[in-house]
């Protein structure tokens, strides 16, 4: 379903973001993209919707070869993958509805089929009684299940959550990742880059973890913390403290965009 | 149908871009209009007189009945003339009196007397008329010779300057109206530069981005050629009485409704072109 063979990806300002990173995701896997700030998660996801383009390697998804994908079919990848962005990217000035319904219009779905399609999806989030607020009005498990909820619509086979949790507090990021399970359950392949290890140690998951834009470890299924996943590997523990002391979840509260903006100001 | 809401919503987001655009539009198109009016009027007045090979000679004060009889039939005697008309003193003075019946000043000043009878000679053939007028001109009972290739002549070349006027000023506007739209435009771009992004980043393919601006530089287009049309439609239905003195006896007012529906459509048309080209080119410099 994705497959990175020997990706690297070096900016123009020469920074390396991605160095040799092989790696392949199967139908219907749930799996965690961990590392510190900066080790090229992002860059993976951006890569895979192609956002930019490696500098070398090749990536498939669904068999559409990513780099050699011609610009007018690139919106045709994007319609197959649904993304959650790290700052959500929903448009403020439009409701919920609206910015779940956005997808289906940019896909030309009959208006009819979008409502039903977006009431459904917004059901499954339990967004639906927030249809009509605007996003300023919503709290940041809210947003996140809004993105969610975009992200989900036209019903994509592959779908990249990028930090879903990073804001929320812990009762939150359960819910957000509880659902995210759920979706993968009913088939969908879910790729969630986080820094909660919290909940990857828990969720007896697939692990990736990335540094400095080197792949570090990939196992299947296994906790991050476990022997086998470790494979006996000095200093795998101390890795993890360090992500922890690097990368710990903030103690953010649940409050909405607006209460957040305002405290910002003063 | 999506595409004219986006369109509607972004119009109304930024009201006073809109309005600017559409009045640089509109003065555009009263230009267009207004020229397309006067060059047409002209063109009707030229082909009148055209069509008409006419003398009109004028006697002097003392000339007599006789001397005119024989100029009559010296004339006729070419076999050139197709007919001759003569108006005499108080004809010339009723004819005075019905085309200036609402001006007792004007009606007061003038008697029979000042009136010069006259010859208006019609021709056969439009060529022999320079030789009817040299004839003419060569008699001494005649005071002035006035024939069309004069008034012809100095309408085209007045119609040539009014059409070489308009013609650079129309072209002088289009190019503000453009820019104004394309920087317009390019403002609305970039303003929504994050929403973009989001569609594109969503799937959204270029075009499903660039149709609504487009539209929207054709609605500015068309509403603008719509108020500026109808201006011009104003000024000359305001202007119409005077102008139908003016002008009398030449077939040129009113103006056919279907000739003004035709210039509205060509200028719809038109508006649509330009309105849509402006977009285009700001949408090919700020949504690459």
């Amino acid at each position: 379903m994705i497959k990175l063979d020997k990706v690297s990806k070096k900016f123009a300002t020469g920074v390396l973001a991605l160095s040799d990173i092989t790696l392949a995701i199967d139908k219907k896997e749930f799996v965690f993209l961990i590392g510190p700030t900066g080790s090229g998660k992002t860059t993976i996801f951006r890569l895979l919707t192609r956002e930019m383009l490696p500098t070398e390697g090749t990536i498939i998804v669904n068999d559409w070869d990513v780099v050699k994908l011609p610009n007018h079919k690139v919106s045709h990848l994007r319609k197959k993958i649904g993304v959650v962005f790290q700052d959500l990217k929903l448009l403020l000035d439009r409701t919920i509805f609206e910015n779940v319904s956005l997808p289906l219009e940019v896909a030309g779905v009959k208006p009819e089929e979008v409502k039903k399609k977006v009431e459904e999806v917004l059901v499954k989030v339990g967004m639906l009684d927030h249809k009509d607020k605007f996003p300023i009005q919503l709290s940041g498990g809210e947003l996140q299940r809004t993105a969610i909820a975009r992200a989900l619509t036209l019903s994509p086979e592959i779908l990249l959550a990028d930090e879903p949790t990073g804001n929320l507090d812990m009762a939150t990021s359960w819910d957000i990742v509880n659902l995210l399970s759920d979706i993968n359950e009913r088939g969908t392949t879910v790729v969630m880059a986080t820094h909660n290890i919290d909940i990857v140690k828990k969720l007896a998951k697939r692990v990736i973890r990335l540094e400095k834009g080197r792949l570090m470890r990939d196992d299947k299924g296994l906790p991050d913390d476990s022997p086998h996943a470790q494979g006996g590997k000095a200093g795998k523990k101390e890795d993890h403290s360090s992500l922890k002391a690097s990368d710990d979840v903030k103690p953010m509260t649940d409050k909405s965009e607006g209460q957040r903006k305002t405290e910002e100001k003063k | 149908m999506k595409f004219l809401t986006i369109t509607w919503h972004n119009i109304r987001r930024s009201p006073y871009q809109a309005m600017a655009a559409v009045l640089v539009m509109m003065l555009t198109f009263l230009a267009v209009s207004f020229f397309t009016f006067l060059l047409t009027g002209s063109s009707k007045i030229i082909n009148y007189f055209e069509s008409k090979p006419q003398v009109t000679a004028f006697f002097r004060n003392e000339v007599k009945q006789t001397n005119i009889n024989a100029l009559e039939s010296g004339l006729k005697d070419t076999g050139k003339v197709a007919s001759i008309k003569f108006v005499s003193k108080q004809e010339a003075l009723k004819i005075y009196k019905e085309q200036n019946k609402n001006d007792p000043l004007l009606l007061d000043l003038v008697t029979a007397d000042i009136l010069p009878a006259s010859l208006e000679i019609s021709t056969i053939k439009i060529e022999d008329l320079a030789s009817i007028s040299e004839m003419l001109k060569a008699s001494s009972e005649i005071s002035e010779v006035i024939y069309q290739k004069d008034i012809v002549s100095t309408l085209v070349s007045w119609t040539s300057a009014l059409r070489k006027i308009g013609i650079g000023l129309i072209v002088v506007l289009s190019l503000i109206s453009i820019f104004i739209v394309v920087t317009i435009i390019g403002i609305k771009i970039s303003q929504k530069k994050e929403d973009i992004e989001i569609m594109r980043l969503i799937g959204a393919t270029n075009w499903y981005i660039r149709w609504p601006f487009i539209f929207e530089g054709a609605i500015y287009g068309t509403v603008g050629a719509v108020i500026g049309f109808s201006l011009a439609l104003l000024i000359l239905w305001y202007a119409t009485p005077f102008l139908s003195t003016f002008l009398r006896g030449i077939p040129v007012l009113p103006v056919n409704p279907v000739f003004l529906l035709g210039v509205l459509g060509a200028e719809l048309i038109l508006a649509v072109i330009f309105g849509a080209f402006s977009s285009f080119v700001a949408v090919l410099r700020y949504l690459r």
